[in-house]
């Protein structure tokens, strides 16, 4: 992105920067940053530190961060009082299943509507383009359907198969690949590469921006992704993280108890996700501005 | 810098790599199709198709035994549709309920998050400040986590003796029992004024089965706790989106301005505002379109409840469909649902073309955060 700000400052600039006025602004710019950096960032203080907690004492200071006593009764029960193990291992297996399929199968599909001359080619990519405005939720009674009818619903292919392309992905993958020049294709191409083995050694080592960009992107949306869950299947063997969580807030344990195993285990689901945003930030943003599909 | 490499546009026209006889052209339509087959079939078979199967069973009975695809279920044509709009009883009061509640819901989540976005952009923007890059990650990380697992914090947050509850009693405030309150935000005020039985013109009677009263109650207790959350969870993506379109004006500009003697209420409000205009826009209708979409903050938090005021129709399909059995009034909620996100995404895509006629080729690009 951008940034404005390193270019030499102009004499007016350099004047509105300084003296007593640019001071206080300057402070009530730093008092917003950092309130506002509290309001989005103690929601995730107060959930690590309570997860450490007693009961208890999670029940009488909500507000503090720190446990006393720290306990990791929480956690010990997350792994042995319930289905955790089993959930996580889920959400990995489909996670990784579903980022590589929609990895490959966006840049295919991207590849061909970007550089393949096909009969229907401007048609379908206008049918992709419509199919990205279709609103998720409206699907999942639609979707039950399907899998059902064909006998996917209730297996690791129902949590899988459906999501193994998504239209935001092949758009992200067809817009790079329009930016690549065709030069180095056209090379590989006269020395007798099919059209393939020119996708796959010459111009998809070329994409590495937009595939971890697309990584990324599919890595978030499938881990986070519990609606297709809650449709998909119904035997608790095959819950994925958030479908456990949710069930665990709503199910058995009922509300108001258990609070810090509750938000122990919503702390480990999320540390998958923060650790990718850590590394990999400027690729999140690129995917916010560009293709951003949480769901 | 970084987007700018994705958003380039192709530099040359495609053009056929070779200039060769049938062969080729031939070899690349299959090709071509065989490229993009497995999307075909993906999303041909588990988006296309289902909602072609549930158009069917919106006119059906269907209650999930079996297939809906015997003529043993019985169709019912578009008596589904009916008994949520002209007849009354319960399931058209749940549904106008939902919509209701959703309407709140949007009226309230739209204009707050794109304010409090485009205020987090201008502040994280600003020249003088440093360490804007570690509060731009903290403002979005809420956005990329689990809808569910912050809904988890978020319920503890709002509970009775929770986080929420503490700091009110901080600033001397009583904390309502959040997600069993189910009063509504505008009756509570009227009732702060003295108002606290409600007139009799307004209960006798109003639109769709629900009274006057009703609609105007405003938000519950409970759906504002729900508020709270997806305008922390969503405002992070479109501050990005804001951030994106100040960067592209020129400093000059403001500087230009700034000499002229304009304060900074007045650049703002004349050079900065119209500038953004299109994004605004964007970040508005895709609040809009997202704001609709309210399902898994709803599922984890208060399932519809407390007396249904947390109820959105996206919630109540899945519920009328999964809990009840009902799929066809289930698929007919949807079919509404997506009939009023269609359209505005068309009046988005209507807008967007006229007003950005340069920038013409990107206006469809962006997708909507789930949830918002």
């Amino acid at each position: 992105m951008a940034v404005l700000t390193d270019r030499p400052a102009a004499p007016v600039a350099r004047r509105a920067d300084r003296g007593p006025r640019a001071q206080v602004n300057r402070i009530l710019g730093y008092a917003v940053l950092i309130a506002f950096g509290l309001v989005f960032l103690y929601p995730f203080v107060i959930q690590l530190g309570n997860s450490f907690k007693t009961e208890p004492d999670a029940a009488a200071n909500p507000l503090s961060p720190v446990p006393d006593p720290l306990t990791l009764a929480g956690f010990e029960r997350i792994f042995a009082g319930t289905n955790f193990p089993l959930w996580l291992g889920n959400s990995l297996l489909v996670t990784v299943l579903v980022t590589l399929g929609r990895v490959f199968f966006d840049s295919l599909a991207g590849y061909a509507l970007a550089r393949l001359r096909f009969r229907g080619r401007a048609g379908l990519f206008a049918a992709i383009i419509a199919v990205m405005a279709v609103p998720g939720v409206v699907l999942l009674i639609p979707k039950f359907l399907v899998l059902k009818q064909i006998g996917l619903y209730d297996s690791y292919a129902g949590l899988v198969v459906p999501l193994l392309a998504d239209a935001a992905g092949v758009f992200i993958m067809k817009q790079f690949f329009e930016s690549v020049p065709v030069s180095v294709e056209e090379a590989a191409r006269i020395d007798g590469a099919g059209v393939f083995r020119t996708f796959w050694s010459v111009v998809l080592p070329m994409a590495r921006p937009a595939l971890i960009t697309l990584t990324i992107l599919s890595f978030q949306g499938s881990w986070n992704e519990f609606p297709h869950s809650l449709v998909s299947v119904q035997n608790p063997d095959l819950f994925t993280l958030p479908r456990g969580l949710a069930d665990l807030v709503s199910g058995s344990l009922g509300k108001g108890t258990q609070y810090p195993l509750k938000l122990g285990a919503a702390l480990l689901a999320t540390i998958p996700v923060a650790v990718l945003f850590v590394i990999f930030q400027r690729y999140f943003v690129r995917g916010a501005n560009e293709g951003a599909d949480k769901g | 810098m970084a987007t700018e490499a994705l958003r380039a546009p192709a530099t040359t026209p495609v053009k056929p790599p070779r200039r060769r006889g049938g062969g080729v052209r031939g070899n690349e339509n299959i090709a071509g199709w065989l490229f993009v087959a497995p999307v075909i079939v993906i999303l041909g078979l588990f988006l296309l198709l289902p909602i072609l199967m549930a158009l069917w069973v919106s006119l059906t009975d269907w209650n999930g035994q079996g297939s809906p695809f015997t003529g043993d279920v019985p169709f019912v044509g578009g008596e589904n549709y009916t008994r949520l709009f002209t007849e009354d009883g319960l399931d058209r009061r749940d549904f106008m309920t939902s919509i209701r509640n959703n309407m709140y819901y949007v009226g309230i989540v739209v204009p707050v998050q794109t304010a409090l976005a485009l205020g987090l952009a201008l502040v994280v923007n600003n020249r003088m400040l440093k360490g804007k890059g570690f509060f731009r990650s903290a403002f979005y990380f809420p956005s990329v986590t689990s809808s569910v697992a912050i809904s988890v914090v978020f319920l503890f947050l709002f509970a009775n003796s929770g986080a929420v509850n503490k700091l009110l009693g901080l600033l001397g405030v009583n904390g309502p029992e959040w997600f069993a309150d189910s009063r509504g935000v505008l009756h509570l005020l009227l009732g702060s004024v003295g108002v606290d039985t409600p007139p009799g013109a307004l209960t006798s009677g109003g639109p769709f089965g629900l009274t006057w009263w009703d609609w105007f109650a405003g938000p519950s207790v409970a759906l504002v706790s729900i508020i709270c959350l997806v305008i922390w969870t969503t405002s992070g993506t479109f501050m990005l989106m804001f951030l994106a379109a100040l960067q592209n004006v020129p400093v000059a500009l403001d500087e230009a301005s700034t000499l002229d003697g304009a304060t900074r209420w007045q650049r703002f409000r004349h050079v900065t505002l119209p500038l953004i205009k299109p994004t605004t826009f964007l970040v508005l209708t895709l609040g809009l379109i997202g704001s609709w979409q309210v399902f898994d903050q709803v599922y984890v938090m208060s399932q519809g409840d407390p007396a249904k005021t947390t109820l959105t129709p996206a919630y109540l399909s899945y519920r009328t469909a999964f809990r009840d059995f009902d799929y066809g009034s289930g698929a007919a909620i949807s079919f509404v649902l997506f009939l009023i996100i269609i359209l505005l995404t068309l009046l988005q895509r209507r807008v967007m073309a006229d007003r950005d006629e340069p920038r013409r080729a990107r206006w469809w690009r962006r997708r909507v955060p789930e949830g918002s």
